[in-house]
């Protein structure tokens, strides 16, 4: 495949990301200078006036590098990923948060190791040696890494990272492997990644950080750990 | 085929090995009676032993925090000079 050829299309979903979604843009362009990109965002009616900062975002960087693709009200992350797909030049296809956990910089370690090895799927892992968190308690790495265990045990998934969403696709994988993803949430990303597995596509891991800035709120509470366990029970009869 | 069905038939195996041990009486029979608990247990304390051999090991990156601030600074300056609003969150 010729390098040159290669589009990135970079979907990320927003909602009420009004500074972070400025602060992502820059970095992105800083990082991919030489990179032949284009940033979707999907916005959920944010009443933040994030769709207004996007129109000057467009304004500074150009309307065919950033699209704003909108929707009117918060209608969950596949369906968010389906939209921006739609709107989609390149044959690349990048997911990545929108707070900044996801740091742009690690976008050309991404592209250069699928150059490297032709893989469908490029995905950041957290847990490996490079790769690590920050702004994790105690208690919210223990459930992380006990939740990783059972996943492992459980799904043999193939990746070290399941329920991560900084992510590079081919398109047309992502396209095959998103229409048969019913899940919602993080639990969605774990499909994703797990049928994408089952199907036989080619999966590389880069190593990426993560500095979790969501601060005092914890994201696990009981019922989190409920739809995590029925999540993995899920996969495991379906995949 | 369905992962919950390559469990299964791998539960299969190692039950079919058991039972053949059971009659093939290798080994005593009391003991091969408690081979299943035996096999739970360890299974057990691996998954125990990984979940904590993994916290230990937990990779965290306190200086990405800071570069992270850097970046914002610098991404702020930029923007707001270029008219783009910056303001609070």
């Amino acid at each position: 495949m010729d390098a040159e050829k290669n589009k990135y299309s970079i979907i990320v979903p927003t909602y009420n990301e009004r500074l972070n979604i400025a602060l992502i843009v820059y970095l992105i362009f800083k990082h991919l200078r030489d990179v032949d990109f284009e940033i979707i965002v999907v916005d959920d009616g944010s009443p933040d006036g994030t769709q207004e900062i996007v129109k000057q975002l467009q304004k500074l960087y150009g309307e065919d590098r950033i699209l704003l693709r909108p929707r009117a009200k918060k209608l969950g992350l596949g369906t968010a990923y389906i939209h921006g797909l739609k709107h989609a030049s390149g044959n690349f296809v990048v997911i990545m948060d929108a707070d900044l956990s996801h740091h742009p910089k690690y976008l050309p370690s991404f592209i250069k190791k699928q150059l490297e090895t032709g893989a469908s799927i490029v995905t950041g892992t957290r847990y490996v040696t490079g790769g690590g968190v920050h702004g994790w308690n105690l208690m919210r790495k223990l459930t992380s890494r006990g939740a990783n265990v059972l996943a492992q045990t459980l799904l043999w998934p193939g990746v070290s990272d399941l329920t991560g969403s900084f992510r590079l696709y081919k398109k047309s994988v992502l396209e095959d492997v998103i229409s048969s993803c019913v899940s919602k949430g993080y639990v969605f990303q774990m499909e994703m990644i797990v049928r994408a597995s089952r199907k036989g596509y080619h999966i590389e891991e880069v190593p990426i950080t993560f500095v979790d800035r969501v601060f005092g709120s914890s994201k696990l509470g009981g019922s989190e750990i409920v739809e995590y366990l029925k999540g993995l029970i899920y996969l495991m009869v379906t995949t | 085929m369905k992962h919950v069905l390559k469990l299964l038939s791998l539960l299969v195996v190692i039950s079919a090995l058991w039972i053949g041990l059971l009659q093939a009486s290798i080994i005593p029979q009391s003991h091969t009676w408690l081979l299943p608990i035996y096999f739970i247990v360890s299974l057990g304390c691996y998954g125990l032993l990984m979940v904590g051999v993994g916290l230990m090991r937990f990779p965290t990156c306190p200086q990405e925090a800071l570069l992270l601030q850097q970046d914002i600074a610098e991404a702020k300056d930029f923007l707001k000079q270029k008219g783009v609003d910056v303001g609070s969150d």
